[in-house]
Parts: C-alpha cells; sequence; structure tokens
C-alpha cells in the first residue's frame, strides 16, 4: 500500500524535534532568569554592604554571610537536619494519607453522579474551614502527640486532593466513554485506560497544591505546638531572639516549597507526555 | 476473520427528554443493508443521523423498534467499531497504543497487538508516526489512526460519524480513497454518517437520505457507478443528476433555514 506522506509535509522527526524543544531545559535558563537571579544577588550585596557599614541593625537582620555561616553549624552539629527530617516526614506522611483518600474519593465521585450529589454539600462545607482551626479538635480525638499533627496536615492535603481529582474525571470528553464501551471495555479497563489517564493532568495539579497546603500546615502546626520541626525552630529562634537560626529555618523552608513545586514539576513533565503545550 | 453481518433497523423511534419538552431524535426508521455494503447517510444538521449511530452501536437505547443483527461475531469482538468525527483518539496514549486498543481489550498480549497494530499504522501511512501522541499529527492524520483502530479491531460493521468532517478538500480525496481500499480489502459492512452529499454519492452503494425534526429516512438511493472509483466518477454528469437529485429532496430544509453545514 502506498505510503502517503502528509499533505503537510510535516515529518515524524520534527515533530519529535519539537516536542523535545518545547520542553523547559534542567537548568540552561532563558535570559530573563538570569536577570531574575542578578537582582537576588545584587540585593544579597547590599544587605550584606549594610550590615558591615553599621547602616543596618546586625541583630534584626544578620548578614547573609553571618546566615550562611549559621547554617553550615547547623547542618553540622545535626540540628537543622533533625528539624528538616522530622517536618519533611509530617509533610509527606500527611499527604501521602491525606492525598490517597482525596484520590480515591475523587475518582469515585467523579464517575458516580449519586455520590458527588451526597457529598459534594459535605464538601461545600468543610473546605472553606482554615484547617489549623480544628487542630483543638483533633487533638481532643487524637491526643496531644504526632497523630493529631499527621491528622490535620491529612486533612488539610485531602481538599485540593479531591477537588482536582473529581474536576479532572469530569472535564473527560464523554467521547472517550463511549469509544471505551463501544469496543467492550469493562469497568476495570475504563478506570485504568480511561479514567486515570485522562483525569492525570487535574489529579497532578492537586497533588501540587496539596504538597503544598501540607507544608503550609506543617509549619503552622509546629509552631503552635511542636518542640520538633522546622515550624518549632523558627519559634524558638524568634523567642531566644536568635535572629540567624531565625533566617537559616525560613530559608530552608522556603527552599523547601521550591524544591517540592520542581519535582512535581519534572514528574507532570515525565507523567503527561501528551499535553506539551502544559508549560509550567 | 470476521463473519459479515447485516443489520435490519425495523421501527426505530428515539426520543430525548430535554427541560423544554420531548425532543423526537428518530420516527419510524426502517431499512436493511445488504453484506459488506457501504451505506451513506445523509441528512442535515440535528436530523438524528448521530443518533442513528448510537443506537447501532449499542450506545443508546431505542424507545421502540428492533435491530436485528443477522450473522455471529467469533470470540469476544464487538459487532461494531465508531470512528468519530474528532475527539475520537485517546489523548494520552500513542499512535500505536490507540489502534491496538480494540485488541487490548480482547486481552491480546501487548507484543502480539502491537506487531498488528504496527501493520495497520503502516497501511494508513503512519509507520513513522507510532510513538507520537495524537497531539503532534494533522486533523487528517488523526482520522487515519482512528480508522485504522476501528479496521483493526475486525468488527464486521464500521460504523463512521462524519470523520472527514473537519478535513481540508485535497486531504479529504486522499482519505477517502484510502478508507475505499481498506473497505475492499476488509470486506466490512460500512454506515457512513455524512452531510457532504459529493462525497456520499462517491463512497456509497447505497444512500439513505434522511430529514429532520423528527428524522426519517425520506429516500434510499442506489448508486450505479462502477467500481473502483476515480476522478471521471467525481466528473461524470450521473453524480451530478443524484446529487442535484438528493439536493432536490432536502430543499425543504434548507429552505426552513435547517440546512447549517458545520
Amino acid at each position: 500500500m502506498a505510503h502517503l506522506e502528509d499533505p503537510r509535509g510535516r515529518s515524524a522527526k520534527r515533530l519529535m524535534d519539537t516536542r523535545l524543544k518545547d520542553r523547559p531545559h534542567l537548568f540552561l535558563f532563558h535570559s530573563e532568569k538570569w536577570f531574575a537571579m542578578g537582582i537576588v544577588i545584587a540585593g544579597l550585596m547590599a544587605w550584606e554592604g549594610g550590615v558591615r557599614l553599621g547602616k543596618i541593625s546586625s541583630l534584626f537582620f544578620p548578614a547573609p554571610s553571618v546566615i550562611l555561616l549559621t547554617s553550615i553549624q547547623l547542618i553540622m552539629n545535626g540540628k537543622l537536619t533533625t528539624h528538616l527530617g522530622i517536618t519533611l516526614w509530617r509533610v509527606f506522611l500527611g499527604f501521602f494519607l491525606g492525598g490517597i483518600s482525596g484520590l480515591i474519593l475523587g475518582l469515585a465521585m467523579g464517575w458516580s453522579r449519586s455520590l458527588r450529589m451526597i457529598v459534594d454539600p459535605l464538601i461545600a462545607a468543610a473546605h472553606p474551614v482554615p484547617k489549623i482551626a480544628i487542630l483543638p479538635l483533633i487533638m481532643i480525638l487524637f491526643g496531644i502527640g504526632e497523630s493529631s499533627k499527621i491528622v490535620v496536615i491529612a486533612v488539610a492535603t485531602f481538599f485540593p486532593m479531591l477537588i482536582n481529582t473529581v474536576a479532572g474525571v469530569r472535564q473527560i470528553h464523554p467521547i472517550h466513554f463511549e469509544v471505551a464501551q463501544n469496543y467492550g471495555a469493562g469497568l476495570n479497563k475504563i478506570l485504568t485506560r480511561v479514567i486515570v489517564p485522562g483525569s492525570l493532568p487535574f489529579v497532578l495539579t492537586g497533588a501540587r497544591l496539596a504538597l503544598n497546603m501540607a507544608l503550609l500546615l506543617a509549619i503552622a502546626v509546629e509552631l503552635v505546638s511542636a518542640q520538633e520541626g522546622l515550624g518549632a525552630m523558627i519559634w524558638l529562634a524568634w523567642q531566644t531572639l536568635r535572629t540567624e537560626e531565625l533566617y537559616v529555618s525560613l530559608f530552608v523552608t522556603a527552599g523547601l516549597g521550591v524544591v517540592f513545586n520542581f519535582f512535581l514539576q519534572r514528574i507532570t513533565l515525565h507523567l503527561v507526555p501528551w499535553q506539551t503545550e502544559q508549560r509550567i | 476473520m470476521s463473519l459479515f453481518m447485516e443489520l435490519s433497523c425495523q421501527h426505530i423511534h428515539k426520543a430525548f427528554q430535554t427541560q423544554n419538552g420531548t425532543i423526537i431524535a428518530l420516527e419510524d426508521v426502517t431499512f436493511r443493508t445488504k453484506e459488506k455494503e457501504f451505506l451513506c447517510i445523509v441528512g442535515p444538521s440535528g436530523c438524528g443521523k448521530t443518533t442513528l449511530l448510537k443506537l447501532i452501536a449499542g450506545l443508546l437505547k431505542p424507545n421502540s423498534g428492533e435491530m436485528i443483527f443477522h450473522g455471529e461475531v467469533s470470540d469476544h469482538r464487538s459487532r461494531t467499531a465508531l470512528v468519530f468525527q474528532e475527539h475520537g483518539l485517546f489523548p494520552w496514549m500513542t499512535v500505536l497504543d490507540n489502534v491496538a486498543f480494540g485488541l487490548e481489550i480482547r486481552g491480546i498480549r501487548k507484543k502480539e497487538r502491537h506487531e498488528l497494530a504496527q501493520t495497520f499504522v503502516q497501511k494508513v501511512g503512519l509507520s513513522s508516526f507510532s510513538h507520537n501522541y495524537p497531539h503532534e499529527l494533522s486533523v487528517g492524520m488523526r482520522q487515519r489512526v482512528g480508522i485504522a483502530r476501528a479496521f483493526i479491531a475486525d468488527a464486521p460493521i464500521l460504523l463512521m460519524d462524519e470523520p472527514f468532517g473537519s478535513i481540508d478538500a485535497q486531504t479529504k480525496r486522499f482519505l477517502q480513497e484510502e478508507l475505499l481500499r481498506l473497505w475492499k480489502d476488509h470486506q466490512k459492512l460500512i454506515l457512513y454518517v455524512t452531510h457532504d452529499i459529493e462525497e456520499a454519492v462517491i463512497l456509497a452503494d447505497r444512500i439513505l437520505v434522511m430529514t429532520g425534526h423528527p428524522g426519517r429516512i425520506r429516500e434510499q438511493i442506489s448508486i450505479p457507478f462502477s467500481r473502483p472509483r476515480d476522478l471521471y466518477t467525481r466528473k461524470s454528469a450521473d453524480l451530478t443528476e443524484i446529487k442535484w437529485h438528493i439536493w432536490k429532496i432536502l430543499e425543504d430544509e434548507v429552505q426552513k433555514g435547517l440546512w447549517i453545514p458545520d
């Protein structure tokens, strides 16, 4: 049979090339990004200079070099890594528990209209409540130990995951279900070949929001009720007026958020190769 | 090899409930196919052509009337395979996985189904694109993938819902010829919905002309041209005459302003 070229004359090779080109690169920044980094570096230098010249209070705004030295010190004596490890553990455990339950209920609600009708009002009522506000209630139920902290984080991650998953299933074009049905797909195949991949872009967005939420709640919970973790470290540093430690823990917390987002973006690009137009 | 299948629709009625009351989509639709026939269904938008295909595909149930399939299908294959105008491909599957979907559902192992799918991808001239995703293809290429997927499923009846509706005229001609070639090689019964009258005349053994509100079959027209059909068929005076005839049937609808080519 004749091999017909596409009338637009595009070859597979060229399509592949554009696909690769469209992806953001890992280390090659655009010139705009260099500019942004330049601003940050200039700011840090001005700060350092200001402190050294005595124009800026070194008690409230310790010089960046001091902050850097303190962070090395805190890493060497294991203090920072311990606090960081505990916070990470809480974030991931809470994210995992809340995310998985949000995902499962979300898939079910996206699929079943009646389940949606029943659960939607409950979600609408519970979702806007600031999750840190329910910490005392959770403590009554789960005690003042570790589990109540994890539960609050899990509850907070549950909602963005659920809401995005439901939206993800609902936006799948009905034709995809009809095609699957027409070829005789059972519920199992419809789930694995239509519902899960079809909702995946939304689910991953939900995961990103949920992970940010988990970090937010972990820090908040540690600020109010923990002896360990980055939040506790921030609070302790503030109370003892060790401002350089305060800045170290703040920067580490901020860095965590950046790292989380970066990795979820990478994972998204890897898992959703059919959506190259989704530039993040 | 699938067995041949014939279909007869008897007094099919289908109505939809909407907020503004009941809409009768199909009224007393009766026709019978011959085996391996290429049957085109033409009619204005909203005359229930798509509904008819979905009923035959089993995606909808008629309110009354019967669809009788003559013939048996071997193993677990479905009787029908659908090709849609757009959005028919799964965007999250590569060309190869899309084509192999019917085989996957039948539980054929990955290696085997990919081998078979590759030969069908080749048949529609896309072998260098088997690992691309649909969004990387042109509309015409996507439609070829959809057609390959339907043929590989080896269902005896192919249901095509305006598959070339959004494709430019030149590409459309290529695709029509490719489709006719596949149809000849694989000997299936094809029900092909279109609102392009010339397309219907070029492709079909027989045309069902439908009118809308409610949708019913106004006339059945046999097309006398021999096969294979070529450029000369497109030029012939007979074709113009048949086209004109169908236009006359649909003229009322045109005047009612219901003829909305999309």
